[in-house]
């Protein structure tokens, strides 16, 4: 079988993040559950902090970005339960496709995914926390970076942990520590587009295309190893 | 190609314990073969075996030429694989089932409306969600699903399982037209008595050694027992068994 040329993974990509993407809009598990779960964690927070709007304020950022996290959980350990509910796990070994197609097109549908979610739990900071955004590109660059490096770690992570068949407890063990470093940088970014002083968003930033980086090419290449144990 | 499938002193475990435990086994192109035997025999990992789903832990197999050690990759592209699971996404239609696996096998899927209306999957059922069927229009939907892709090696688990009598001579038609065009094919099923109008060679298998392989397989399934040794592993071979290397 000759190697797959770029053109071909690019279009598997494609398949599989639309395939995923479908589902998930044909199941509105994530609007059903998913979204729910975020808003009620930060509303949990708000009724937490309610007497200090000061500390909602200025903890909004981190606030945020723990309920992403908490929500990606559920939207990576759906990705990889619609694909081990009947079999069609194996139907993607034996179809041939990349396994750098099947990493790229499940970690595009997730980060699809959670762009949706950030979008409406922003909405839900600003109107809940009173906070005010300043930098509109730094926050939109960051909620993007952020979510391209969770998905890549935990669509990784989430075929490990589907290899070991201990998915539903063992994926929030494995990844929450891995991605701590988006929770800080994504914190720090957020608080500068927020207006904190002294927060250099865009420097955080860098790190979080780094980490978003680094965790899509060393899935794209661990990938295939991981698909055989899963 | 000399052999579709050739295994030989082929070891596969499942955990710790060998679900198959030495199979010497020939299987020629266009050959329609029949492995029975009792439950946890090894049949379904046999099956998976030559799917290229399962690692060999010891001996030799060679797949459509691929060896199975090293090319298991290039083995799944060319086959398909009929399990106790549907292999199908419950909250997309048929239609959209057959589009998707179709289009991951690349350009040498079958023509997805031809073969939905084989299966009678076509109208209103082609636009309903998998998870809405029946058990019967599911495994039809599952067969449609492997169609499609055109395989050269059909590894087929309980075809007959949950059809109903129109569905059945179905996929005894689409069996053997595939052995016609060349396609290997390779049943595990209880249904002796059904098998034996496409004719296969019969392939003993129990504790997880071939313990007799008949041609003339209608002969053989007539006087065949269905009913082999009891098997300690019960049925830790199925779908759900887990290979090791």
């Amino acid at each position: 079988m000759p190697p797959a040329t770029g053109a071909a993974v690019l279009r598997d990509a494609w398949l599989i993040a639309g395939k995923d993407l479908r589902i998930e809009m044909r199941s509105r598990v994530g609007l059903n559950q998913i979204v729910p779960f975020a808003v009620t964690v930060l509303v949990l927070f708000a009724f937490a902090l309610d007497t200090d709007q000061e500390a909602l304020r200025t903890y909004a950022p981190g606030l945020f970005w723990v309920t992403v996290l908490l929500a990606a959980l559920l939207a990576i350990g759906r990705s990889f339960a619609v694909d081990l509910a009947d079999g069609a796990a194996d139907r993607l070994l034996l179809s041939g496709i990349d396994p750098i197609a099947v990493f790229g097109g499940k970690a595009l549908a997730i980060a699809g995914q959670l762009v949706v979610l950030e979008v409406l739990l922003a909405a839900g900071v600003v109107l809940m926390f009173d906070v005010t955004v300043y930098r509109y590109g730094l926050l939109v660059c960051a909620g993007v970076a952020a979510a391209a490096g969770v998905a890549a770690a935990g669509t990784l992570y989430g075929a490990l942990v589907a290899g070991l068949g201990a998915r539903e407890t063992l994926l929030p063990v494995l990844l929450l520590p891995v991605v701590a470093p988006v929770l800080i940088g994504a914190t720090r970014a957020f608080q500068d587009a927020f207006g904190a002083a002294g927060a250099e968003g865009w420097a955080w930033l860098g790190l979080l295309a780094g980490f978003a980086a680094i965790y899509g090419v060393f899935g794209a290449l661990s990938y295939g190893a991981l698909l055989e144990e899963a | 190609m000399e052999h579709a499938v050739r295994l030989r002193a082929a070891v596969t475990l499942l955990g710790r314990f060998p679900a198959l435990a030495g199979v010497d086994l020939d299987i020629s192109p266009g050959e329609i073969v029949l492995l029975k035997g009792p439950n946890g025999a090894g049949k379904t990992t046999m099956l998976r075996l030559c799917a290229g789903l399962c690692p060999l832990a010891s001996g030799q197999g060679w797949v459509l030429g691929h060896d199975l050690h090293v090319q298991r990759r290039m083995v799944r592209r060319r086959v398909a694989l009929l399990g106790h699971r549907s292999g199908l996404y419950d909250d997309l239609t048929v239609a959209e089932n057959m589009a998707f696996w179709a289009r991951a096998a690349g350009g040498e899927s079958a023509d997805v409306e031809e073969v939905l209306g084989r299966l009678s999957l076509t109208g209103r059922l082609a636009d309903t969600r998998v998870g809405r069927l029946s058990a019967g229009q599911r495994r039809r939907a599952s067969i449609a699903s492997l169609v499609v892709r055109r395989p050269e090696l059909w590894l087929l688990d309980e075809p007959h399982a949950g059809l109903d009598q129109q569905s059945r001579d179905t996929v005894d038609s689409l069996v053997r037209g595939a052995a016609a065009a060349g396609a290997t094919v390779v049943l595990a099923t209880h249904e002796l008595e059904r098998i034996q109008v496409l004719d296969p060679r019969v392939v003993s298998v129990v504790g997880g050694m071939v313990r007799a392989d008949r041609d003339g397989g209608r002969a053989a399934a007539r006087s065949g027992s269905m009913s082999g040794p009891p098997d300690a592993e019960g049925d830790a071979a199925g779908d759900g068994g887990r290979c090791a290397s």
